[in-house]
């Protein structure tokens, strides 16, 4: 047991690090792939030679392929991402102060999700082939097949322009707590409301899946409440492929994240590529993408692994594809 | 003529559920509207009418006019060809490149299966539309490059449902057969295993159209796709979001055709799952 254990850890570990490597290298080709001069593309034409010379020698851009790819890798191993052209900073702090608007915006969303998902997915199930969870089962196509950019359009328009309940973009003031909640609650909306549908259609089968078994059958025979059997017993067996559905939803939630960030001009991981993208400032795009990627990999590690903690039966080859 | 047969059985079954009712009738409007597209428009999409600016929906302009006093409607209309062009040739390219390496990995040793797996799962899980950030970033916006990112994007799901079934299939009795006849591998992939599998691909298919839509607007919006004199509706949703201030009617407009055609789509591919095989989950 403790050997499989320690086994199953040290593949997802080596699969990480491979994705990691790759997303590295990859990030490495395009920036080498980047068409034209690099010094004419970031300077502008209007850069004296001497000084795009020294530019190119500082970017350590006349040095070898193989060179530059081994500076590349042990660079961002000792934790330098590189410097933003334009402004002289280190990428690697430009990344990390945007890096706390875009783990509330999206973690928040998650919570969210679950805490509407949950609910109405258990409802649905206790009530099955009623009207309420056909219109239910409905719903919940839409929210996950509209995409989350256009709700957060929507929602900006009704509640912001229309109605005027909610300030419109931005994040608020950093010292004002109250403000930059109330700037939170659109773009959370707009990113949970696919996982509202995805959480509750999830949960809704898996319990049907758990009240069928016998286990449940028998607790009732021994007069334990309804209530208690679902909400205690059947939820608690019911939620374990809702965390595999979230660790698995990570990636797309950050994609997500990019397009809510930009319609409510929020600062943010996506904010800060899609900014730099605009002006060609590779450097950036190469380390805030590269930090994406490494959050994900975390993440998903995480959940793997208290899924595996959570549920003895998935240790064995890992997840059951 | 007989074998339309299951397709018409097939469509009468989707068409049971008011679900999948409404997500066929859905996907008619926007496939006809793709393919009549000039003879649906009731304007040229293009022309610009700078003196009717945000016209209001009229009977000249069903659904008003743009912040270039272009006709709403047919610009929507042109964006149906626009999506189905980009979802249609990106979902080829997905299952024609999915479908190869999924039969390839179930008939490799077990090593070179793995490697397979790991790039699918790596694919699959990996945040496309950052990585698109990413290759945007070089090779520049265009239509193709949506193509590409979103076939790459969607190549894992036919491979894992392809090596799947070839699985499940390489030990039938009639394979085994053909086996000890001397057929050779071609012979046993193109006659055997790919019309046997091709059911639950052309499921998988037509579930994808819609995250391929999304996939394009999403970068079309982000003036990271489509360019915009072309009328997608990415494009159409930047356009009314950046005049949100002068006129609502553009972006909610064009927003509820996409989300529409979304939604739409979503509903069509399940009752489709539905109707071939439940027991197809949603691999995602």
């Amino acid at each position: 047991m403790r050997a499989e254990t320690a086994r199953y850890l040290a593949s997802r570990l080596v699969t990480s690090a491979l994705i990691v490597l790759g997303a590295m290298l990859l990030l490495f080709a395009l920036s080498a792939l980047v068409p034209g001069d690099p010094a004419v593309t970031l300077l502008g034409p209007q850069a004296t030679p001497e000084f795009a010379r020294q530019f190119i020698r500082e970017m350590g851009l006349d040095r070898p392929l193989h060179e530059r790819l081994w500076l590349f890798l042990t660079n961002v191993l000792t934790g330098n991402l590189g410097t933003d052209v334009l402004s002289g900073r280190p990428v690697a702090g430009m990344v990390l102060s945007v890096m706390p608007y875009t783990f509330v915006l999206t973690f928040g969303a998650i919570g969210l999700a679950v805490l509407l998902g949950v609910p109405l997915g258990v409802f649905a199930a206790t009530h099955r082939g009623s009207l309420a969870d056909n219109v239910l089962a409905f719903i919940s196509v839409a929210f996950i097949a509209v995409p989350s950019f256009v709700v957060a359009i929507l929602l900006l328009l009704v509640f912001s322009i229309w109605l005027n309940w909610l300030p419109v973009l931005g994040a608020g003031n950093a010292d004002d707590l109250w403000d930059q909640a109330r700037r939170l609650i659109l773009p959370m909306a707009a990113l949970a409301i696919g996982w509202v549908g995805f959480i509750a259609r999830l949960v809704r089968s898996s319990m049907l899946e758990v009240m069928a078994e016998p286990h449940i059958r028998t607790m009732r025979a021994y007069g334990i409440p309804e209530r208690l059997v679902t909400y205690k017993y059947a939820l608690k067996n019911a939620c374990i492929p809702t965390i595999a559905l979230l660790g698995m939803g990570v990636g797309r939630l950050l994609g997500g994240a990019v397009l809510v960030e930009i319609v409510f001009a929020r600062p943010g991981l996506g904010r800060l590529i899609y900014d730099a993208l605009s002006v060609r400032n590779f450097p950036v795009v190469q380390g805030a993408v590269l930090v994406v990627v490494v959050l994900f990999v975390v993440v998903n590690l995480l959940v793997d692994l208290s899924y595996s903690a959570i549920d003895p039966r998935m240790r064995r080859g890992g997840a059951a594809k | 003529m007989t074998a339309l047969r299951p397709l018409v059985q097939v469509l009468r079954q989707v068409c049971g559920t008011v679900p999948g009712a409404l997500g066929f009738a859905i996907v008619l409007v926007v496939l006809g509207a793709a393919i009549f597209a000039p003879w649906v428009a009731t304007h040229d999409p293009d022309r610009l009418d700078i003196m009717n600016r945000f016209a209001a929906p009229s009977a000249a302009h069903w659904l008003g006019t743009d912040h270039l006093g272009r006709d709403l409607y047919s610009r929507l209309v042109h964006g149906a060809s626009i999506a189905m062009a980009v979802a249609l040739s990106a979902i080829a390219a997905a299952l024609t490149a999915g479908t190869l390496l999924g039969i390839l990995a179930a008939w490799m040793p077990p090593r070179g299966e793995a490697a397979v797996l790991i790039l699918f799962d790596v694919i699959s899980s990996f945040p496309s539309l950052v990585l698109a950030l990413a290759i945007v970033a070089v090779f520049g916006p265009s239509t193709f490059m949506v193509v590409v990112i979103a076939g790459i994007t969607l190549t894992p799901h036919f491979g894992r449902v392809a090596r799947a079934q070839v699985l499940t299939l390489r030990s039938a009795p009639f394979l085994e057969a053909e086996r000890i006849l001397g057929a050779g591998l071609p012979r046993i992939v193109f006659r055997h295993i790919l019309p046997n599998i091709m059911g639950p691909l052309i499921v998988l298919a037509s579930m994808d159209i819609p995250v391929v839509i999304t996939i394009e607007a999403g970068l079309s919006f982000l003036g990271l796709g489509v360019r915009p004199p072309l009328a997608s509706w990415g494009v159409l949703i930047q356009d009314g979001y950046q005049y949100l201030s002068d006129s609502w009617v553009p972006v909610v407009v064009s927003s509820a055709a996409l989300a529409v055609a979304t939604l739409g789509f979503t509903l069509f591919g399940e009752a489709l799952r539905d109707a071939v095989d439940p027991r197809i989950r949603q691999e995602r």
